[in-house]
């Protein structure tokens, strides 16, 4: 027996979501990733003496939205902390934060779990606090210090120690990145750094109940580091204990290069936050009222927009999810389709023509490049105009798959395209019947067994027609002409 | 609740100051004095008083998600102690916070 059967891995995630506000928490100094060092900056961010914080509104409008769609109960009161800690990219000397009185506890993610059924993993809480600014170990001898980010609003969102795998880890904060993303608070890039991740660590012997000692994960920076770093920590763990040896408390960081998680060189003194309500800054008090506008307000969740696309637009569900698993490309599909109309029986069917085209050829496309559909360079209106262009019957679905292609590399007109290329389907019955007598006189064996009642053999016929018009024949008029004019010789 | 020299270590070390043995006795011995001083709040009946977080109970100041200017970064340079062109400079730090 594996002797990790005999284990199961206890795992609570800490997830931060940097906030899509265009300001920061507390002043008016621009929030967006990507500025020049230390030009977003101003006296309250950099912890200037004298100066005084003033909350965001949107800060509180964003929590309450994620904390309504995972069903927390909302704090009528709640209020910030300091969380007190010397490090030279918190010039303040503390982060700000919120501590015993968080604004949202409770409430739970749903996670599809593999081999089917669904798990609700407990959320502890969540809560409002500001990043700290960025050290640059690498440019200079010294450390240097970029502080745009100082100061950036950020929810941090607590799980229970409910995870029961690495794999569920990362189901986990797929579905996180997919919320904040449906709401609009966050936009989901890992890589970049706007949502990031750590992990509680432990494992104990199958059904116990208590917990075992755990360690701290860090600085997994994608998805699939997350679901590596954990693997390796559980394993690492797990084979600790069945030897006989006690896993100790500590902080471990991913090394993504190596394949391996280390203890951080750090002081082993217990961290001492001495948290105390922060007396700049006043409560934070959301009534009934404040609570119904932002549940009103809020945008179309995934389970939601997944169960309109299978009821209304009659998609199977396997399309529904695959469309629906991302804002952006859910929002990408809706757009073509509304570009390309069409109204009852109709609808259903352009529904499911550009729900084929988007989940084969611009999901491809997308995960070749490694880019977001926001990027795409095929808009909306042209994959709709494409489309269009099969069902009046302007090209085959065979040539569009050429244009698609074409369009992605240049951007261009899928019209235009076609009139360059000269890939307009031929539907004429005369230039048709031409190409068919062509194919009809030089395959006489072929004809002898169709005739003899092979059937089979008509596929290889419209295949024939299909080469001499270079793939430019309407395919339902080239049937009935081959239908006809080998019928006829009989 | 008396403070040790311990205690005393334990939080300059958490301040980032460092004392001489001789100061870390005074230290402990006024600290010592404050903190009886203030025990004498215990002698107050608090079983029906709310936590308070602030003295003045103003609840939602709160500003519009509206940019404002902030410093140049010649000027959010200029008092550093150290610094590049575009950097604030600290010495050396590795590890974790």
């Amino acid at each position: 027996m594996n002797p990790g059967d005999a284990y199961e891995p206890v795992i609570g995630l800490e997830v931060h979501a940097q906030l899509l506000t265009q300001t920061k928490a507390f002043c008016g100094c621009s929030a967006r990733f990507g500025g020049e060092p230390n030009s977003n900056v101003c006296p309250v961010c950099l912890g200037m003496p004298g100066t005084l914080p003033v909350l965001n509104v949107k800060l509180v409008e964003f929590i309450l939205r994620m904390g309504l769609a995972v069903g927390s109960r909302i704090a009528p009161r709640s209020v910030f902390a300091r969380k007190n800690y010397f490090y030279p990219d918190l010039p303040k000397g503390y982060q700000i934060s919120q501590h015993d009185e968080p604004i949202c506890t409770g409430g739970g993610i749903d996670i599809d779990v593999p081999g089917g059924g669904k798990k609700r993993i407990a959320l502890t809480r969540i809560h409002m606090e500001e990043d700290a600014g960025k050290s640059l170990h690498d440019l200079d001898v010294d450390t240097l210090l970029d502080l745009n980010r100082c100061g950036v609003p950020l929810i941090e969102i607590v799980s229970e120690p409910a995870i029961g795998s690495p794999r569920e880890a990362s189901l986990y904060l797929s579905r996180i990145r997919q919320l904040v993303t449906y709401l609009g608070i966050c936009d989901g890039n890992m890589e970049e750094g706007s949502l990031r991740c750590d992990a509680n660590v432990s494992v104990r012997l199958r059904g116990a109940s208590a917990l075992g000692t755990k360690t701290e994960v860090k600085n997994m920076n994608s998805f699939r580091n997350v679901e590596r770093a954990l693997e390796f920590e559980v394993g690492r763990q797990v084979r600790l204990i069945a030897d006989g040896g006690t896993v100790v408390q500590e902080t471990l960081l991913w090394d993504a290069e190596r394949n391996i998680a280390f203890p951080m060189r750090s002081k082993e003194e217990a961290h001492d936050y001495r948290y105390f309500p922060d007396p700049d800054l006043a409560a934070v008090t959301v009534d009934e009222a404040w609570i119904g506008a932002v549940r009103k307000a809020l945008p179309e969740l995934p389970e939601t927009r997944r169960d309109r696309f299978i009821t209304g637009l009659g998609l199977p569900g396997y399309d529904a999810d695959v469309l629906t698993a991302e804002k952006g490309v859910a929002d990408y599909f809706e757009e073509t389709l509304a570009s390309l109309g069409g109204e009852g029986a109709g609808r259903a069917q352009n529904a499911k023509a550009v729900s084929n085209w988007v989940m084969t050829d611009v999901l491809r496309v997308l995960s070749a490049g490694k880019t977001s559909v926001a990027e795409f360079p095929v808009s909306p209106a042209r994959l709709a105009s494409m489309i269009g262009l099969i069902v009046d019957g302007t090209i085959s679905g065979k040539i569009a798959k050429e244009v698609f292609e074409d369009m992605v590399a240049t951007g261009e007109d899928p019209r235009a395209i076609v009139e360059r290329k000269g890939l307009l389907q031929v539907s004429d019955a005369g230039a048709i019947g031409r190409a068919v007598d062509g194919v009809i006189a030089s395959n006489m064996p072929q004809v002898q067994k169709y005739l003899g009642g092979n059937e089979k053999v008509f596929a290889f016929f419209v295949g024939e027609t299909m080469k001499i018009m270079k793939g430019k024949g309407n395919p339902k008029v080239v049937n009935e002409v081959l239908r006809r004019k080998l019928d006829a010789l009989g | 609740m008396a403070i040790s020299i311990q205690d005393v270590e334990h939080v300059a070390s958490l301040a980032k100051l460092s004392f001489t043995e001789e100061e870390k006795q005074k230290l402990a011995s006024e600290l010592n004095e404050i903190l009886t001083y203030m025990e004498q709040l215990n002698s107050l009946d608090t079983e029906s008083v709310e936590p308070l977080s602030h003295v003045i109970e103003l609840g939602n100041v709160f500003r519009g998600d509206n940019l404002r200017a902030g410093l140049d970064r010649e000027d959010a340079l200029k008092n550093a102690p150290a610094k590049t062109e575009k950097f604030f400079r600290v010495p050396k730090v590795i590890g974790d916070r």
